[in-house]
Parts: structure tokens; C-alpha cells; sequence
């Protein structure tokens, strides 16, 4: 995948949310050159609507009003950069690269979340994304409760030429995890993706549940799930957070995936997850067509919110 | 839902009510404090502003300030407003005119249209309706297994719809289709979409305007963010939309979302969808959530639920035992049964007045819905007569009541002991003759 090739498609998906964002600011800050208090309140406004979460928001602005009164900021320019600045300070996250690779054998990716963010459709464009770096991938229906959700699978799997392994509907799901595992080493695959039902993070035994797949993933291939990745809704409030929160304990998260982002939800939350948690953004859902999953970089992310 | 948002509040009008004579500087402290409650509950910022500005006027008005208790005074004037913002009394489903009735569901991805289609059918049936389900969501692989999986499971026809069909002769066909069948409703599920999608928006224009649906019902996610107020404009400004149903209520969100899209369209929340179970839809009451909200509790749905899932007779035999002395094992598993019945003892708390905001402080305490499985699953390895007389529980009857039930010795003898513990409990309410809430449990 080319760069600028990335960048273009990615500037042009993100365009909504750049255009709301941006154009917002840059409404404000072409229009008034003074910096005030009054502009300043507005540029809150803009971040709040953004979803990045009151907290996030007053943090930032203290510290740009400490800047404003000691003078460092002369021009609503340098207003912006600072803002720039200081959303991707709270970006940036610990430097552990997801490279799907295990020498021991297959590299398993564990995907979570609550209900409808779209793990499923996000699991294919990730076998899709896995496939054409050459990788051999194989897919897991662990979610056996939601109706139908195995169908959806193997439909993908069907038209990604992708094996499927699969159990009944409302069996156990770590017992599909299992044999999935054995399934990947007989078959010696690359990369396991491993479905699960959307669970509310709030309801424990669910939770339990995901332990227990996980357990059972690591009787069979040691050190399984590699990555577990949580599946976010751009459209989703401050509840993300507490979303991140409790999967995070359940099973620890290694990553983050951000979906609906084509739409004109701004997804600022994922600023107060990576600050708060140290968890990074892996990828970011920008469409429907299967190229339209992107690996997430906080530098071109907030490059291209404010370009 | 609004759990969070409620304690937040209850704080705030708690220091209010700390001042005996309230200033305007109290106030706009107080007020600042609401404003930071809602925005982190997710309503957004535009209508926080606006639900501010309204509260203030009023509140440093003279109708506070010459209050002989301002403090309540303030509580009363930001319920009022939370009620007139959340919108009155509960509204239905208006399903008069044409038949089949026609309900039309749309939203984002997501957002559990699907769920919501089979979760309606199944309220519509129990009010004596005969619904038709029919799937038009034809781009999401399975979405029409998906509703043909529930409708089965239901026990309720689903349109055989064609993955290859248009939507909107899907839609078409399918009402004539019910009308030919002689059902009365027909609820039609479409696919996911974003509100910026043009192609897809008219495609449901199109639709409406093929089945003309009385109902045309946009299904959201309680979760939303600030983006809710575009998702429901776009929705009603494109589609017009007669309500919302809000979905994953069950969750921690704080469903700021509700405030936003009533808000901006001035549309009703006639349902939420409460859980994964498909009798987990509940009218919508605004009035009674405003109430929720201030940490007053819903006793009034706690009734109704009660009133719905406990069977009346079982209940009064059961007092009588209680009266007599009798409640053995056995009508402890069965009124286990009943509790669970009700939903998560989660959502039974919430609604109890004084303890809404406290649900943090219950949540170790709960038994989980495992534990309560669990216990059953003991009582279910005793023999009649054990259950009847717990006193002959030995140790080796123990040892083999905690093998049949999968669990420990220990486990049973905590059960064993908790119920000597009720016991005692009863008896002494037996001596002061306590009376029992009609149809309620007696712990």
C-alpha cells in the first residue's frame, strides 16, 4: 500500500470528520483573530461535540489558557497548533507494533465488543487486509448465541476463500475456540481470527465467558490470544470508555479497532481511551467496501482531522 | 441507563439543599455542576446549553429567590424541565387506520433494528395483534436468516423474502402477502445505513412511500454520542419519523442520547430495549425516567413488572406458607424462579425509590445471575423430603447434593445457611405481624 495512496483515501473517508471539525475551527479562527475568552469557549464546543469527553476537553483547555496568559500563544495560528499539539500528546501510545507473527505457530487475534459495533464485518476486512499481505488465515465462529451470527461468518469466509470453523448455534463458544486452535495448527494458518458475541460490558457472567474462551485458547496454543481487539463504534459517547474499561479487565486489551468513521461521528472518545488506558488504536473502519479498514497512526489521524 | 447521571445530581442538589438561603452564585455553581453532568452523560452540548439557559432563568427568577426552600425550590424547576425535555407520558404504537398495519424500522448499522424487529412482534402478539415479520435488510450477509432465526423462535410467520429482491418490493409484496394471510401487522426491518448516504435514504423514501407505514420507527443505540442529534435530524428530516425506540439500555450508558433526539425532533421514545432476551422491550415512560433520573425511583414499573410475571396465586399461596411457618426449600427455588423472571436484580434496584443512585454500592453484595443458577441447581439436587425438611441435610447428603449440582460442599452449606437465616428472619416477622407487600417477596 502505497503512502500517499493511504493518505489520499484516508483524507478523503476521514472528510466528514474533517469537515466538521476543521471547517468549525477554521470558520472560528479565519473569522476572529483575537484570541478571547469567547473563542475559546467555541473551540471547547468543538471538541465536546467531537465526543472526546468533557475531562479530556478541560484538560486541554487549562493548559492552552495557561498558554494564552503567558503570552505564548500570539495568533489563533498558533492557537490551533497548540490544540493540535496537545490532542496528539494524549495520542500517542506505547510503540508495540502488531505484526501478526508467531514463530511458534499461529498468531491468534481474539476480536470483542459490545453488540452491533461491527466485530463481524470488521473480522472480514481484517482477513481480507491479512490475506493480501499473504498470510493464511483462518476464521473462528465463536459467536453462537446472537442468530445467525455464524451464517454471517461463513458467508465471509465463503467469498474470502477463507476456511471457517464452526459448531452448532448456542453451543459453547470456548469449545468452538478450542477446536479452532486445533483446527489452525493441523492446518498450519498464519493468522486465527476468533468471533465473539457482543456482549454488554456491564453483565459479569458474559465477561466470565470471555475469560474462559481465552483460557481455553491458551491450553491449546500457548501464550493465544496474541492480540485481542476491541471493536469500537465511532457513533458511541463517553460510554466507550467504560466499554474499554471493562473489557480491558475481563481480558486485557491489546488494541483497538474504530469503526464507523465514514459517518459524521467524530470518534474524539478514542483520545480519552488511549490517554486514560495506554491501549492503542490498531485500525480504523472507514467504509463498507473491504479495502475500507485502515491501520490506525495517531500522527496522520490528527494530521488529517486538521488539515 | 442514567444511573451515573442521577448520582451526579443527587449530589448536586444535595449541596443545594446544604445552604439555607441560596444565592445566585450558589446557583450558577449548581447549575455548572448539572451542565457537566449531562455533557458527560452524553447529551449534547447544544441542548445542555439550552436546558441550562431555561433552568437559570427560572431559577434566578424570583420564584426561587423568594422561596421559603430554594433548594427544592431549584430540584423542582430542574424536574420540570428533565420532564418537559424527555417529553410526557407514554406513547404506544398509533397502529390505527389501514390494515395491515405497517411499521417501519431504520437506523445505523447496528444499532439492533433485527432485535428490535422480533422483540415488537412479540409485544404486538401478547396485545392481541397477529404481526408479520418481514426482512428487507438484503446487503448484511445472514441479516435475513438472522430475523427468519427469530421469527422461528417466536413461533411468529416471517416474509420468505429473496436476498436478490429490491427492498422496497419486498416491502410491497410483503403486505399483501399478510393481508392475503389475514395478519394484522407487518413490521418491516431494513439494513443498516449511514444518515449521509443518499442512495440508501432513498431507497427507505421509497419504501415509505410504497407501504405508507403508520409507524416509521428509527432504532438507536443508547450508547450514541453527541452525533445522535444528526443521526435522528437526518432520519426525521429525511424519512419523518414517528418515534424512537432506544436500544442497549441494559448497559452503563447514561443515555444522553434520549434527551438529544426527543430534543431535536420532538419525536417520542416509545420503546427500550433492555436485554438480549426477546421479552426484553419496554414501553417507554418519560415521565417515570425523569423520575429515575432525579433518584425518586420508578415504583410504578416495578409494580407493573411484578404484576406482569408473578403468577397472582402462586404469590398468595405463598404468604399463606410464610404466615404458617411453611416456606420450605422447594418455594424458595420457586420464588427464585419468579425473581429472575422479573429481569437482573439490577434493573429490579434501580427502580426501587433511594437506592437508584446506589447501585455502585450493591453491586459486590448482588448475587450474580450465575449465583442465583447455582443455588437453584442445589435446591434441584435435593430429595423432596430434604427440600421439605432442610434439618436431615447431613454431611454425607451434603456430599451428594453438592455433586449432583456441579458445585462445592461449601456452596451448599452457605445455601443451607442463608435459609436458616431467613427462616429466623420470617419468624420474627411473624411475631410482629408484619404484613407482606401483596404479590412481593418476603426477603
Amino acid at each position: 500500500m502505497g503512502k500517499t495512496n493511504f493518505f489520499s483515501r484516508l483524507k478523503e473517508k476521514m472528510n466528514k470528520t474533517r469537515q466538521g471539525f476543521v471547517r468549525q475551527m477554521d470558520e472560528l479562527l479565519l473569522g476572529k483573530r483575537k484570541i478571547d475568552e469567547e473563542l475559546l469557549e467555541e473551540l471547547e464546543e468543538i471538541l465536546v461535540m467531537s465526543d472526546m469527553g468533557v475531562a479530556t476537553v478541560e484538560e486541554i483547555f487549562d493548559e492552552v489558557r495557561n498558554k494564552v496568559k503567558r503570552h505564548e500563544l500570539q495568533d489563533t495560528e498558533a492557537l490551533k497548533d497548540a490544540i493540535k499539539a496537545l490532542i496528539q500528546e494524549k495520542l500517542s501510545q506505547p510503540s508495540t507494533e502488531l505484526t501478526f507473527e508467531n514463530p511458534e505457530g499461529p498468531f491468534v487475534v481474539l476480536v470483542v465488543g459490545v453488540n452491533g459495533v461491527g466485530k463481524t464485518t470488521t473480522i472480514a476486512k481484517l482477513a481480507h487486509f491479512l490475506k493480501a499481505k499473504g498470510k493464511k488465515v483462518m476464521l473462528v465462529a465463536a459467536d453462537t448465541f446472537r442468530a445467525a451470527a455464524i451464517d454471517q461468518l461463513e458467508i465471509w469466509g465463503k467469498r474470502l476463500d477463507v476456511p471457517v470453523i464452526k459448531h452448532n448455534p448456542n453451543s459453547d463458544p470456548s469449545a468452538v475456540a478450542y477446536d479452532g486452535m486445533e483446527a489452525a495448527l493441523k492446518r498450519d494458518i498464519d493468522v486465527v481470527i476468533v468471533d465473539t458475541a457482543g456482549r454488554l460490558h456491564t453483565k459479569v457472567n458474559l465477561m466470565e465467558e470471555l475469560k474462559k474462551i481465552r483460557r481455553v485458547m491458551s491450553k491449546k496454543i500457548p501464550n493465544a490470544p496474541h492480540e485481542v481487539l476491541l471493536v469500537l463504534d465511532a457513533t458511541t459517547g463517553q460510554n466507550a470508555l467504560s466499554q474499554a474499561k471493562l473489557f480491558n479487565e475481563a481480558t486485557p486489551v491489546t488494541g483497538i479497532a474504530l469503526t464507523k468513521l465514514d459517518g459524521t461521528a467524530k470518534g474524539g472518545i478514542v483520545v480519552s481511551i488511549v490517554n486514560e488506558l495506554q491501549i492503542p488504536v490498531r485500525f480504523i473502519g472507514i467504509g463498507e467496501k473491504m479495502e475500507d479498514l485502515r491501520p490506525f497512526d495517531p500522527s496522520e489521524f490528527v494530521e488529517a482531522l486538521f488539515e | 441507563m442514567f444511573d451515573n447521571l442521577s448520582g451526579r445530581l443527587d449530589k448536586v442538589f444535595k449541596r443545594l439543599k446544604g445552604y439555607g438561603k441560596l444565592s445566585e452564585e450558589n446557583i450558577q455553581e449548581g447549575l455548572r455542576e448539572v451542565r457537566l453532568a449531562l455533557l458527560e452523560a452524553d447529551v449534547n452540548y447544544k441542548v445542555v446549553k439550552e436546558f441550562i439557559a431555561r433552568v437559570k432563568e427560572r431559577a434566578i427568577g424570583q420564584e426561587v429567590m423568594e422561596s421559603l426552600t430554594p433548594a427544592q425550590q431549584v430540584i423542582k424547576i430542574v424536574h420540570e424541565e428533565l420532564v418537559s425535555l424527555l417529553g410526557g407520558e407514554a406513547q404506544g404504537l398509533n397502529l390505527a387506520g389501514q390494515t395491515p398495519a405497517v411499521i417501519l424500522l431504520a437506523g445505523l448499522q447496528g444499532s439492533g433494528k433485527t432485535t428490535t424487529a422480533a422483540k415488537l412482534a412479540r409485544w404486538l402478539r401478547s396485545k392481541g395483534r397477529r404481526p408479520y415479520l418481514v426482512p428487507a435488510d438484503v446487503y448484511r450477509p445472514a441479516a435475513i436468516e438472522q430475523l427468519t432465526t427469530l421469527g422461528k423462535q417466536l413461533d411468529i410467520d416471517t416474509h420468505p423474502t429473496e436476498p436478490g429482491a429490491r427492498p422496497v418490493d419486498i416491502a410491497r409484496q410483503a403486505v399483501g402477502k399478510a393481508s392475503m394471510a389475514g395478519l394484522d401487522t407487518v413490521i418491516i426491518d431494513t439494513a443498516g445505513r449511514l444518515h449521509i448516504d443518499e442512495a440508501l435514504m432513498q431507497e427507505l423514501k421509497e419504501i415509505k412511500e410504497a407501504v405508507k407505514p403508520q409507524e416509521t420507527i428509527l432504532v438507536a443505540d443508547s450508547m450514541t454520542g453527541q452525533d445522535a442529534v444528526n443521526i435522528a435530524k437526518s432520519f426525521d428530516g429525511e424519512l419523518g419519523i414517528t418515534g424512537v425506540v432506544l436500544t442497549k439500555v441494559e448497559g452503563d450508558a447514561r443515555g444522553g442520547a434520549a434527551l438529544s433526539i426527543r430534543s431535536v425532533t420532538g419525536k417520542p421514545i416509545k420503546f427500550i430495549g433492555t436485554g438480549e432476551k426477546l421479552d426484553a422491550l419496554e414501553l417507554y415512560h418519560p415521565d417515570r425516567v425523569a423520575n429515575r433520573i432525579l433518584g425518586m425511583g420508578d415504583m410504578l414499573s416495578l409494580i407493573e413488572k411484578a404484576q406482569d410475571t408473578i403468577d397472582k396465586k402462586r404469590a398468595l399461596e405463598l404468604q399463606k406458607k410464610i404466615k404458617k411457618d411453611g416456606f420450605t426449600l422447594e418455594d424458595f427455588r420457586d420464588q427464585l424462579r419468579q425473581l429472575r423472571k422479573m429481569g437482573s436484580l439490577e434493573q429490579i434496584i434501580s427502580m426501587i425509590p433511594g437506592l437508584a443512585g446506589k447501585m455502585k454500592q450493591f453491586k459486590h453484595m448482588m448475587p450474580d445471575e450465575r449465583e442465583l443458577k447455582r443455588t437453584e441447581a442445589i435446591i434441584d439436587s435435593m430429595t423432596l423430603e430434604e427440600r421439605r425438611n432442610y434439618a436431615i441435610i447431613n454431611a454425607s447428603r451434603r456430599k451428594r447434593i453438592a455433586k449432583g449440582s456441579g458445585t462445592t460442599i461449601q456452596d451448599v452449606n452457605q445455601l443451607l445457611k442463608n435459609y436458616a437465616q431467613m427462616q429466623k428472619m420470617l419468624k420474627k416477622m411473624r411475631k410482629s405481624k408484619f404484613k407482606l407487600p401483596k404479590g412481593l417477596m418476603p426477603f
